[in-house]
């Protein structure tokens, strides 16, 4: 589904990613971890052509993801973003609805607030916040209404990049159990980065670890505690010793 | 040797620097013309724009251009006092405001009101990843902020510069004819008289011109914009100067292709 292939991308010298290999099947939940700034984010956003990739492939459905026509390729995708990135011109259900009033299916208005009410309530939230505005919600509101968003097309690949970062431990169970939801049900791939443990073992079939911009270990989730890898025992154990410097 | 070279190099840096950014800006211009022209098309995004770059706009452009009208009557009438020329105030406070002062304010403030608010938001949507999430939405960030704004400015500029120009007249009227005595109906008469075709035709381009250079820095700066709200700032400094000192430049070259015999 994705075969990402010595993937590189530097920010001056600041070289973030050097050699990312990581491939996921169709229907599959990856799940990203890796220390703070060590490119996760960026390499969702490479992925999706947001950010330019120095050098590398990726291939999506087989395709090359940087040629083809754009809009197909990203009809595909559902992101959410690790700051919410809700437009904040926007109400909170036309926010949600944004891709169901436009594109290719142009719901009328009636419809797309019916969807994005029902998405709304998927993520913890009630009807009564369609009509309000970003800035009015709290982040980990704010953060539930970029979840909706980008589940409200049901796309067949979702990125999620920190789903649960600022939501309370009830409220982080029921996001860990909708992506995985969304997955079983709805075939979905998705590829989630989280530093919550709870999350990757509620969400992941698969999990990579990136640290040094390449990817350290890699492994079905019944391997993680047993792997020998000492950067993924390091990470895991939360130990300041190990082979990742805990003072950069 | 290298003490010598050094200032040299500077200049020929930043001489290369000015003709990189020069190069984008018309990239950028010539990009969202050619957005303009195919779909989709965001008509309730230009709808906004309208109402915002021109009903909004309404009160400041009106108060500058009365303003502006009534001191121009009072400058021209103590100046032309000095060869007893007085009587040329209607003419000169039309061919002034019409010709060179009502586009160049109303372009002046668009740039202070309309360039800002257009680099602020843009470049808050860009740090905030919005231009981001609207990609990912399969929504071009051109087609969907950049032209609707760009477009809106074009409509709806020419309109403010003739509400201007107007206002302008009326503001010299009313000091020439309530303060320095001179005949409403015939201070009419001469403002009409004297007005040409392409006195009015020169201004309403002006104005189209304007608007469209100052959203264009607005939304170009904004989508330039770096990181952080010090980039937003930035962006939004940098966009008013540019828009305002390109709305000189062009004033200054439309002038010479309209007038200059
Ligand atoms: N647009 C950009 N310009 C310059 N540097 C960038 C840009 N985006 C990311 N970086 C740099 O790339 C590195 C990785 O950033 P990234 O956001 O991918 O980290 P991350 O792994 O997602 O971290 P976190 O877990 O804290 O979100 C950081 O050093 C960051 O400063
Ligand atoms: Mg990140």
């Amino acid at each position: 589904m994705i075969e990402i292939s010595n993937l590189h991308k530097s920010f001056g010298d600041n070289h973030v990613l050097a050699g990312i290999d990581l491939s996921m099947a169709k229907g599959e939940s990856m799940v990203i971890i890796g220390g703070s700034g060590t490119g996760k984010s960026v390499l969702l956003k490479s992925v999706l052509g947001l950010i330019t990739p120095d050098s590398g492939t990726i291939l999506v459905n087989g395709k090359d993801a940087t040629a083809g026509d754009r809009d197909a390729f990203l009809a595909q995708f559902g992101m959410l973003f690790q700051g919410g990135a809700l437009f904040d011109s926007l109400s909170v259900w036309q926010n949600v609805a944004f891709r169901l009033m436009r594109g290719e299916q142009k719901l009328h208005k009636d419809k797309a607030r019916e969807i994005a009410i029902e998405k709304l309530r998927r993520v913890g939230l009630k009807a009564n916040v369609a009509d309000r505005f970003p800035a009015e919600l709290s982040g980990g509101m704010q953060k539930r209404v970029g979840l909706a968003r980008a589940i409200a097309a049901e796309p067949d690949i979702i990125f999620f990049d920190e789903p649960t970062t600022g939501l309370d431990p009830i409220m982080s169970g029921v996001i860990n159990e909708l992506i995985r939801e969304i997955v079983v049900e709805m075939g979905a791939t998705a590829m989630t980065i989280t530093h919550d443990m709870s999350s990757v073992r509620a969400i992941a079939d698969k999990v990579a670890m990136i640290h040094d911009g390449i990817v350290q270990w890699t492994g079905p989730i019944d391997q993680l505690e047993t792997s020998g890898n000492p950067y993924l025992d390091q990470f895991l154990n939360g130990r300041a010793e190990g082979p990742i410097e805990a003072v950069r | 040797m290298d003490i010598f070279l050094t200032p040299f190099a500077a200049i020929g840096a930043a001489t290369l620097a000015i003709l990189a950014s020069i190069g984008r800006v018309v990239m950028y211009a010539a990009q969202t013309f050619m957005h303009i022209f195919r779909p989709p098309f965001y008509p309730r995004e230009l709808a906004a724009q309208l109402l915002h770059i021109g009903y909004f706009s309404l009160p400041v452009v009106g108060l500058t251009a009365i303003f502006t009208g009534a001191a121009l009557a009072l400058q021209i009438y103590a100046g032309g006092a000095r060869f007893n020329a007085e009587a040329v105030v209607p003419q000169i406070v039309a061919v002034g405001m019409v010709r060179e002062l009502g586009p160049v304010l109303v372009g002046l403030m668009i740039a202070a009101r309309v360039t800002s608010s257009i680099a602020a938001e843009i470049a808050t949507m860009k740090v905030t990843e919005q231009l981001d999430a609207l990609v990912t939405l399969s929504t071009h960030p051109m087609k969907y902020l950049t032209v609707p704004r760009v477009l809106a400015a074009l409509i709806v500029v020419p309109m403010l510069v003739a509400v201007g120009d107007t206002i302008g007249i009326m503001g010299g009227y009313l000091v020439a004819t309530g303060r320095l005595g001179f005949n409403e109906a015939a201070y009419l008469q001469n403002t009409y008289n004297f007005l040409e075709i392409m006195d009015v035709v020169s201004s309403l381009v002006k104005g189209a011109a304007f608007g469209v250079i100052a959203a264009m820095m607005g939304c170009y700066y904004g989508m330039q914009s770096e990181r952080g709200a010090q980039g937003v700032g930035k962006a939004t400094k940098t966009s008013v100067v540019a828009a305002s000192v390109l709305i000189l430049a062009a004033n200054y070259i439309l002038t010479e292709a309209f007038f200059s015999a």
